[in-house]
């Protein structure tokens, strides 16, 4: 119930942001956290909650932004019906690639979705039809919901992105307290134990991978809508899959805040530190990204989330519960 | 027809065979223990019986059904649960949610699974512990956390895997005690144990293992006799204590 009012006073406090501040790099950010929070939420439903650490996020966050692109640039349409399919399609892709993946335990699967990276990456560079290493780059269209496109200001991708946002955390709040939630996290937990309760743990695990890759593919078609443009390095990069789980580990694998928390800190430090820092040479916002996540893997492994639980700021018995 | 028959089963692990041929049966209703030395295969039957092995060779026959190499959660939900003798709790979910994760096996419906779940907690005495953290518990509680969990699946046939050990006197009684009334509210149970006074009384059939083979199959009282159990496992003088203790059913006609 908390949660759900939570949520709400979330939405709200978004609602009134974009109006409240004129700054279009405040509201950039402010999109980038709403973007990231739910990719990094999408991934948590498969890394966080069933305990199944992927580095291939960032290709059903391509399929999805693909999905966008081709609708837009190949068929000259609108791209909602290329999200849809992108979606859909990167739920299926990532079944029929984890299927041979999930007999792999621990950190074998881990690696063998990095490999899944490259692979596409590659494909994707070579491949005429989705617009080869050039990309596809979005024609120049009025702003308006139906095109998802805005070029004046950012308070239609403000919305789009608290939407989106919203999808995706409640969709994990919807599911985290009915049996799906408690199968997860029973295979993260002990496969073994969960199995001999009656969990078919491949079905679980094939079930979050979907429903963690329809997620991702959504935001993947937010970003190409929002970057204009959509190409290979941009969206099929170990780089970015790594963005789904930094955030996430940040904030608190396996707790329902912990990406929106991990993205508020990770997301604002990135984008000033590559506006103030760039001086400084390439690559200093990775510096202290990587700084960041280091301290925190010493420190408090379980994140943000972690941290509060540690002060008691959480109120509940246990922090796993809210 | 018994509720469990496993017949001729093999077990081997390269060249080492840790289950020999071992045949018995366990009827409805019944308290079945199973006794060996360590090492003698009993945990092993027990992985084979539950799915979490696939035996080299044989059959597993649980309620008329033939389930030889089933994969285990298919086996779980045909009625039959097992529990861990190195106990498994679901270290970062509660008690309640451990427990809750067995109790949803048969009911996707919240209120019904958290009916069953509260139910199991209180009969393996963890109401205390409800929403503590199930890794942050004592050995005694994880084990009782064992039971309570695969009781909450509403299983036919319980596999306890040493529930007893580990557990201070008192706590063995209040076991022993919980295994006797799931016997009268209508479950079949097999157990492996090595407190003889907590598993003999109350058994209605013993099978004892050594080195992987039967050596020996029936009533308590006919086993603490047996000359070859007596030399491979519970002593001459244990024996002659056990007996003369009177704690022994009489052999059944």
């Amino acid at each position: 119930m908390f949660i759900w009012l939570g949520l709400l006073a979330v939405l709200a406090a978004l609602a009134v942001i974009p109006g409240a501040i004129g700054n279009r790099f405040y509201a950039h950010v402010l999109v980038l956290v709403l973007l990231y929070a739910s990719m990094a939420q999408s991934w948590n439903i498969l890394g966080g909650y069933c305990g199944q650490v992927s580095f291939g996020h960032s290709v059903f966050f391509g399929i999805g932004a693909y999905g966008a692109g081709m609708a837009m640039v190949t068929y000259r349409g609108v791209p909602w019906p290329g999200i849809i399919a992108g979606a859909l399609l990167a739920a299926a892709v990532s079944a029929l690639i984890s299927w041979p993946c999930f007999k792999l335990r621990g950190h074998y699967f881990a690696i063998a979705t990095f490999a899944i990276v490259e692979i596409f990456g590659r494909l994707f560079l070579v491949w005429d039809w989705v617009g080869g290493a050039l990309g596809l780059d979005y024609p120049i269209l009025d702003d308006s919901w139906k095109y998802f496109l805005w070029s004046s200001d950012k308070t239609g991708y403000f919305t789009g992105a608290a939407l989106l946002f919203a999808f995706v955390f409640g969709v994990v709040r919807f599911l985290e307290k009915r049996r799906f939630g408690y199968y997860a996290r029973a295979v993260r937990e002990g496969q073994e134990t969960a199995e001999s309760l009656g969990v078919d743990s491949m079905r679980v695990k094939l079930t979050a991978m979907a429903i963690s890759a329809f997620l991702a593919a959504l935001c993947g078609a937010f970003f190409a809508q929002y970057n204009y443009r959509v190409d290979p390095p941009m969206v099929l990069s170990l780089d970015m899959s790594m963005k789904f789980v930094l955030i996430t580990i940040l904030g608190g694998m396996g707790t329902f805040w912990g990406p929106l928390l991990g993205a508020a800190v990770l997301i604002p430090l990135q984008e000033y530190t590559r506006t103030y820092l760039s001086h400084f040479g390439a690559g200093v916002d990775q510096m202290i990204y990587g700084i960041l996540i280091m301290f925190m893997m010493i420190r408090q492994p379980k994140g943000i989330m972690g941290f509060l639980a540690e002060f008691g700021l959480l109120g509940g018995k246990d922090g796993g519960d809210i | 027809m018994p509720l469990l028959d496993v017949n001729g089963l093999w077990m081997k692990f390269g060249s080492l065979a840790a289950n020999r041929d071992v045949s018995f049966s366990v009827e409805e209703g019944q308290i079945v223990g199973l006794i060996g030395p360590n090492g003698s295969g009993k945990t092993t039957l027990f992985n084979c019986v539950s799915g979490l092995y696939k035996p080299t060779s044989g059959r597993v026959t649980f309620a008329g059904k033939n389930i030889t190499g089933l994969p285990m959660h298919r086996i779980a939900r045909m009625g039959l649960a097992r529990t861990f003798q190195v106990v498994r709790p679901l270290n970062e979910m509660t008690v309640l949610e451990n427990v809750l994760v067995g109790a949803y096996l048969h009911s996707s419906d919240e209120r019904k699974a958290r009916e069953t779940a509260q139910a199991c907690i209180e009969l393996c005495f963890l109401e205390e512990w409800r929403n503590r953290p199930a890794g942050a518990m004592t050995i005694g509680n994880k084990k009782r956390l064992e039971v309570a969990r695969a009781l909450a699946t509403s299983p036919k046939l319980l596999l306890l895997d040493e529930a007893v050990a580990g557990l201070t006197s008192t706590e063995v009684h209040e076991m022993v005690e919980l295994i006797v009334g799931l016997k009268k509210s209508g479950k079949t149970i097999l157990m492996v144990e090595h407190i003889m006074e907590a598993i003999m009384p109350i058994s209605d059939k013993v099978v004892v293992l050594n080195g992987g083979v039967k050596i020996a199959e029936g009533p308590p009282r006919e086993i603490s006799r047996n000359t070859e159990v007596m030399t491979a496992y519970l002593g001459e003088k244990f024996s002659r204590r056990l007996a003369e203790s009177g704690v022994l059913k009489e052999d059944r006609p």
